[in-house]
C-alpha cells in the first residue's frame, strides 16, 4: 500500500529537516515556483480530486477557487489543526512525526492562492505539534523555503502558530476565524463566506492539516499518480485514518481511501480484542452515524459512507463491541455536545441539555415511551441552529433510533439498563 | 500596575503583542503566560493584559470564560485534566476519574485541600489511540491504568 503523508516516517520520532530534504523534501515547492504558475498549481489540485480531510469532504481545489483575485488588500490561508472532534488524532501523529509536510504544503497552497501571510491554529495539548512546527517553519526560513522573494521567485511567504486554549467550536471555520481575531470564537453568518470575507474581513481559505499535507505528493507525483493511490476509481488519495475502542491495535494507520471497513478492522486493527465481537463503529469522529456489522463491506469514501447514511468525517474509527450500551454510548456523545456549545444561538445551548437530560433519564431506568419521540423531534429541531455543531451532535440520537430503537424501547420497558453489570467498564 | 510581574516577562509580552498583526490576535497568548505565572487567571492578571493590549477587561473576560484551558478561579499547584470522551470512555475513562477522586478525596472539578491538585475532567485530548489518557499541566499520559494513576498522583501530591 502506497504512503504518502507517514512515507519514512517511524512512530514517536519527528523526521529532522534535513532529513525531509534528503527524501526529495521541498522538490514540489521549488518545480512550482521555477516551473509553474500559481493556476496550474490549483489546477492540479482540482485535477487530483483532493477532498478536504477536516470533516465535510469539499473538493479543495474547488474551494481555492472561490477566493476572488481582483480585491484589494491581503488574502489568508489558515491550516485548521484544531482537532478536538472525539476520536480524532490523526493530525497530531503527523505533525508529531513530519510537520515539513505541512510548511511545504502551505507555501504551494499560499502561491497558488496569492496568500504571503498565513497561520497554523493548534489545539491546547498539542505543544509537541506546535514545537516542530515552529522548529520546521525556523529552518525552511534558514534555507530560502519561507521569508521574503523565495528561491528568487518574487514569491513571498511568513508562517504564523497560533495555539488555542481549547474549545472544540474553534474548529469550526468562521468561529475559528474569530477565535485567531481575538474575539470570542462564535460562528459567523455565511454568507458572506470566508472566501470572500474571512479573515479581518479579507478573503481567506481554511483547510485541514492533512488536506494540506497531501500537496506536495500532488506536485511531484502528479494528479492523476496521486488520485490512483486510492483503492477505488472513485475515491482519491490515501486516508489518515486513527483507530480507537476495542479493536487489538488503536493507532493512526495510513490507507486508501476506499478500503472497506471490514477489511479495516480485519487488517490494520487486527480484529476486535480477545473476547470482544464487533457491535458497531463511529465511522469519522463523535458527529457521524453508527455503522453496523452490516456495513462492513461498504468502501470508506466519502460518497460511499454517506450512501450508508453516515459521513467520512475526520477518519476517526471507533470500535465498540458487544458489551456496550448504545444509549450510554449515545449518551456521552451529547454531553459533549452540550458542554461544548458555545451558546450563541438557543436550539443548541437549550436543545442539547434538553436532550441529554432525556437520554440520562432513560439510561437510568426513568424513561418514558414519548421520550423517544422528544429525541426523535429534535434530530429534527435542532438542523435549524445557527452552525454545524447541533445537527452533528445528533448525529449519534438519530443512529441510535435508526439502528437501535429495540435497545432503547428496552430501557424504557424494562426500567433500566440491560447492560448494567454486564459492562466492562 | 505590573508590580506583580517580572520585567523580563513584561518586556516578553509586550514583544508579543508588538509583532501581532493586530493587538487583539495576542490576547489569547499574554492571558495563558500571565496564568502560567501565577497560576491561574486572577484578577490583577486580567488589569495587566488589559493594559499590555489596549483592550477593556470587558474584552478579555469574554474570552478568558470561553476557554477550558484558562482558568478564572484559583486552582491546584498541578492541574490534573482526565478525559471523559468516548474513547476513553469505552476503555475505563469513567473508572479512572471515579478512582483518582477518591484517591484525592474531593469531587471532580475541586481542589484538595492542601492546595495540591485539582482533578478536571476535560474533553478529548487528541490521544484516543492511547485512551484512557489524562494530562498533568501540560505533560500527556496515555494508556492509564489505575496503577499507573494512582501512582502518579500519589507521587505528585508529595511533590
Ligand atoms: C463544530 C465543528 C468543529 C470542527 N472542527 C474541525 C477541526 O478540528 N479540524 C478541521 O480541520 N475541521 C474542523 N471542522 C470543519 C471546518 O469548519 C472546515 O470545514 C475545515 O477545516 C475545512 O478544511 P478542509 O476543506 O481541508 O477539510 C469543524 C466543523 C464544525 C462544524
Ligand atoms: S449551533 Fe451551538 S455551537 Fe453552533 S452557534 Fe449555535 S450554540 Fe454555538
Ligand atoms: S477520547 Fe480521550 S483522548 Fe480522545
Amino acid at each position: 500500500m502506497e504512503q504518502i503523508l507517514l512515507k519514512h516516517t517511524r512512530p514517536g520520532q519527528c523526521l529532522t529537516f534535513d532529513e525531509y530534504r534528503s527524501v526529495a523534501g521541498f522538490v514540489a515547492l521549488t518545480n512550482a515556483l521555477t516551473t509553474m504558475t500559481p493556476a496550474e498549481v490549483q489546477q492540479s489540485v482540482i485535477d487530483s480530486g483532493l477532498r478536504g480531510r477536516g470533516g465535510a469532504g469539499f473538493p479543495t481545489g474547488k474551494k481555492w477557487s472561490f477566493v476572488p483575485r481582483d480585491l484589494p488588500g491581503p488574502r489568508y490561508l489558515i491550516c485548521n489543526c484544531d482537532e478536538m472532534e472525539p476520536g480524532t488524532y490523526k493530525d497530531r501523529v503527523l505533525l508529531e512525526r513530519n510537520p515539513h509536510l505541512l510548511v511545504e504544503g502551505m507555501a504551494l497552497a499560499c502561491y497558488a492562492l496569492g496568500v504571503q501571510h498565513a497561520f497554523i491554529f493548534v489545539r491546547h495539548g498539542y505543544e509537541q505539534a506546535a514545537e516542530n512546527l515552529r522548529c520546521s517553519i525556523a529552518a525552511a526560513h534558514l534555507s530560502g523555503f519561507l521569508g521574503s522573494n523565495i528561491l528568487g521567485s518574487g514569491f513571498s511567504l511568513e508562517l504564523g502558530v497560533h495555539q488555542s486554549a481549547g474549545r472544540y467550536i474553534c474548529g469550526e471555520e468562521t468561529a475559528l476565524i474569530n477565535a485567531l481575531e481575538g474575539k470570542r470564537a462564535n460562528p459567523r453568518v455565511k454568507p458572506p463566506f470566508p472566501a470572500i470575507k474571512g479573515l479581518w474581513g479579507q478573503p481567506t481559505v481554511v483547510n485541514n492539516v492533512e488536506t494540506l499535507a497531501n500537496i506536495p505528493a500532488i506536485i511531484t507525483g502528479g494528479p492523476l499518480w496521486w488520485k490512483n493511490t486510492a483503492a477505488t476509481p472513485e475515491a482519491a488519495g490515501t486516508k489518515l485514518f486513527c483507530i480507537s475502542g476495542h479493536v487489538v491495535n488503536t493507532d493512526c494507520f495510513e490507507l486508501p481511501l476506499g478500503m472497506t471497513l471490514g477489511d479495516i478492522i480485519d487488517g490494520p486493527c487486527g480484529g476486535m480484542r480477545p473476547g470482544s465481537i464487533f457491535k458497531v463503529c463511529i465511522p469519522g469522529g463523535a458527529s457521524t452515524q453508527y455503522l453496523t456489522g452490516a456495513h462492513r463491506d461498504v468502501p470508506m469514501d466519502f460518497d460511499t459512507v454517506a450512501k450508508a447514511g453516515s459521513r467520512l468525517g475526520t477518519g476517526g474509527i471507533i470500535v465498540f463491541d458487544q458489551t456496550t450500551c448504545m444509549v450510554a454510548v449515545t449518551l456521552n456523545l451529547i454531553r459533549f455536545f452540550a458542554r461544548e456549545s458555545c451558546g450563541w444561538c438557543t436550539p443548541c445551548r437549550e436543545g442539547l441539555p434538553f436532550v441529554q437530560h432525556t437520554l440520562e433519564r432513560i439510561e437510568s431506568g426513568r424513561g418514558e415511551p414519548q421520550d423517544i419521540d422528544i429525541l426523535r423531534e429534535h434530530v429534527h429541531m435542532l438542523n435549524y441552529a445557527f452552525c454545524a455543531l447541533a445537527p452533528g451532535a445528533m448525529g449519534p440520537v438519530d443512529g441510535l433510533l435508526n439502528h437501535f430503537e429495540d435497545e432503547l424501547r428496552e430501557h424504557v420497558s424494562a426500567q433500566r439498563c440491560p447492560f448494567k453489570g454486564v459492562h466492562t467498564c | 500596575m505590573f508590580a506583580m510581574i517580572p520585567e523580563l516577562l513584561k518586556v516578553n509580552l509586550e514583544q508579543r503583542v508588538s509583532t501581532a498583526i493586530t493587538n487583539r490576535e495576542a490576547a489569547v497568548d499574554v492571558m495563558k503566560e500571565l496564568q502560567r505565572h501565577y497560576g491561574w487567571l486572577t484578577d490583577e492578571a486580567l488589569e495587566e493584559a488589559s493594559e499590555l493590549l489596549g483592550l477593556s477587561t470587558l474584552q478579555l473576560e469574554e474570552l478568558a470564560t470561553f476557554y477550558e484551558m484558562i482558568y478564572r478561579r484559583p486552582v491546584g499547584r498541578h492541574v490534573v485534566h482526565v478525559c471523559d470522551s468516548i474513547s476513553c470512555w469505552a476503555v475505563g475513562g469513567e473508572t479512572l476519574l471515579k478512582s483518582l477522586a477518591q484517591l484525592l478525596e474531593i469531587a471532580p472539578g475541586s481542589t484538595t485541600a492542601d492546595g495540591a491538585v485539582t482533578l478536571l475532567p476535560c474533553s478529548c485530548l487528541g490521544n484516543c489511540g492511547e485512551a484512557p489518557c489524562m494530562m498533568i499541566g501540560e505533560r500527556q499520559y496515555g494508556r492509564m491504568s489505575l496503577e499507573a494513576g494512582t501512582q502518579l498522583i500519589t507521587a505528585l501530591r508529595n511533590s
